[in-house]
């Protein structure tokens, strides 16, 4: 058992090493050349930033649950919730229309002006719409970040929706595959799947970015990025540290899972494909 | 039954105005129950484009096809078709790619998984029921093509050069399974080839075909004795004279 893991770890010795180097000439750095806790927070006042913060509690004051918890997890709570809010949306609307707008050459037609019109627009840009319309709540932060995610997702099921290759389609429907519903489910979707696993990638990136920067514009009183402008204000650029490293670590996880998930599970199948 | 009757069919694909090809030029021909046919032709005189044209993937401009005397108008799992390219679909295993057809058909997954070992065991995969097609080599493939039609049973098989991309060996091996399967199933097939050698070894009927417009220019019939042997002199005469017809044909 801990013979395994000690392979594991010499197995990753060059990865472990590049990281604790890093890390020591961070720590180097802060304290012999920058000298100034302000502009650069050294690796050892994070951590003891980090270990005060967890010892902190926060209400955790969602509809009617009335939670004491520690205040990193529920600034973690209402992030995510920001966040799956907008990507399940996101998910529900633009896979379908991605896929109409594939297969229908005139509903592509009719959809695609518009979406080459919105797609521009910055996500950000919606924030005063989105606090007049939905509020401070969570759903004005899962809103920009559904705003986000939405058109990769859009563009990468449409691209695969037109790129499925002919001969599979037509093999289908020889096999008696015949209505567009059964080679839409059949066919054009496993066919595409590639396309639209990259595309939910992209668009976790760029709703991860927009989740930061409207919890900071202030649509929600909660959250990692508000905390990030909070401590701002209040000079703790440890704490600002802290939440910034939480940030990148929780969105490399859920980018580790989702791909260990989707290439793993759903596209065994392209084993024999380099990319 | 699988009595297949092409009569007067013509097909244009009409670019833009003034351009214009006219793949199929008024062709008749019949074909009757269990037999093998092979299209013979110049690359471009229409070959593919008649058997999708029964296929019921596209239809003729003119002219109708008719299966056991019903008209044919869209793809239906009586007409089994295997492509030139590799058309399995790459995201199932070899099993689900056979019982694709059956599924359509409503036949419950446990039932057609069970019949599906029947067509795997035809074409010798039964071991690779689980592998995906990018495990599978070219010649494998092109034989889980063949289970994955033979699986709806249709009363005929349609063929579109289906072992062109394979290696002179594979080639003859395959030949020789899809003649016992034929004789096996009791189908009627159809099968596009550009090597005349192929044509000779397989059917009973050769239909010629003309480049630009495409016409049918002679039928001939093969009585060469089962099962035959690839270089018996009547072979070898067979061969030698539809090459020179065919030679011709490319001279024009
Ligand atoms: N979808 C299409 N659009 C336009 N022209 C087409 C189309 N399909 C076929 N053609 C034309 O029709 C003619 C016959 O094509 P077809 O594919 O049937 O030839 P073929 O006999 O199968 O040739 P090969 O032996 O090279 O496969 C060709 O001149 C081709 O350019
Ligand atoms: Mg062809």
């Amino acid at each position: 058992m801990i013979k395994k893991l000690f392979q594991n770890l010499s197995s990753k010795s060059v990865e472990i090493i590049s990281i604790c180097s890093a890390i020591i000439l961070w720590q180097l750095i802060a304290v012999y050349i920058v000298k100034n806790q302000f502009y650069l927070p050294s690796f050892t006042d994070v951590t003891l930033a980090f270990v005060e913060l967890w010892s902190k509690d926060a209400k955790l004051g969602l509809m009617d649950l009335d939670y004491q918890l520690p205040v990193l997890l529920v600034d973690l709570i209402y992030s995510l919730l920001h966040f799956w809010i907008g990507l399940l949306s996101a998910l529900a609307i633009g896979i379908p229309v991605g896929m109409i707008m594939g297969w229908f050459r005139t509903i592509d037609r009719v959809v695609d002006p518009l979406i080459e019109i919105v797609r521009p627009i910055p996500p950000l840009a919606w924030i005063p719409f989105a606090i007049i319309w939905i509020g401070l709540n969570p759903l004005a932060a899962g809103f920009l970040i559904f705003i986000g995610a939405v058109f990769p997702i859009i563009i990468n099921t449409f691209t695969g929706f037109k790129s499925v290759s002919r001969v599979y389609v037509e093999a289908a429907k020889v096999l008696g595959c015949n209505t567009d519903r059964e080679l839409i489910r059949y066919v054009a979707l496993p066919s595409a799947l590639p396309s639209i696993a990259a595309g939910i990638r992209i668009a976790m990136g760029v709703g991860w970015m927009c989740l930061v920067a409207a919890e900071m514009f202030g649509v929600s009183r909660n959250g990692l990025g508000y905390k990030i402008w909070h401590h701002y204000y209040l000079h703790n650029m440890d704490l600002v540290l802290v939440y910034m490293l939480i940030l990148g670590f929780l969105g490399l996880f859920i980018d580790r899972v989702l791909r260990y998930y989707i290439d793993g599970k759903l596209l065994k199948w392209r084993k024999g494909v380099v990319i | 039954m699988g009595k297949v009757k092409v009569v007067n069919v013509s097909r244009r694909f009409i670019k833009d105005k003034d351009t214009s090809t006219l793949a199929l030029d008024n062709i008749s021909m019949e074909v009757d129950d269990k037999e093998f046919v092979c299209f013979v032709g110049p690359s471009g005189c229409g070959k593919t484009t008649l058997l999708r044209i029964i296929s019921g993937l596209d239809s003729p401009d003119e002219g109708e096809v008719y299966l056991d005397g019903i008209k044919i108008e869209s793809p239906g799992p009586d007409r089994g078709m295997v492509f030139q390219e590799y058309s399995l679909f790459p995201w199932k295993s070899v099993a689900d790619n056979v019982i694709f057809g059956p599924r359509m058909r409503g036949i419950k997954k446990k039932d057609a998984l069970e019949e599906a070992e029947k067509y795997l065991e035809l074409v010798g995969l039964q071991q690779f029921r689980h592998s995906f097609p990018y495990e599978l080599s070219g010649g494998m493939k092109q034989r889980v093509a063949i289970a994955r039609a033979l699986a709806n049973e249709p009363s005929v098989l349609l063929m579109d050069e289906p072992f062109g991309a394979l290696d002179a060996q594979t080639r003859n091996i395959l030949q020789q399974e899809l003649l016992d399967i034929w004789k096996k199933k009791h189908i009627t097939i159809l099968f596009v080839t550009h090597s005349v050698d192929e044509a000779v070894f397989l059917a009973d009927k050769i239909v010629l075909m003309s480049a630009r417009p495409g016409k049918i220019k002679e039928v001939i019939n093969v009585d060469l004795p089962r099962p035959r042997e690839r270089t018996s002199p009547e072979a070898n005469v067979l061969r030698d004279r539809i090459l020179k017809s065919l030679l011709k044909e490319q001279n024009k």
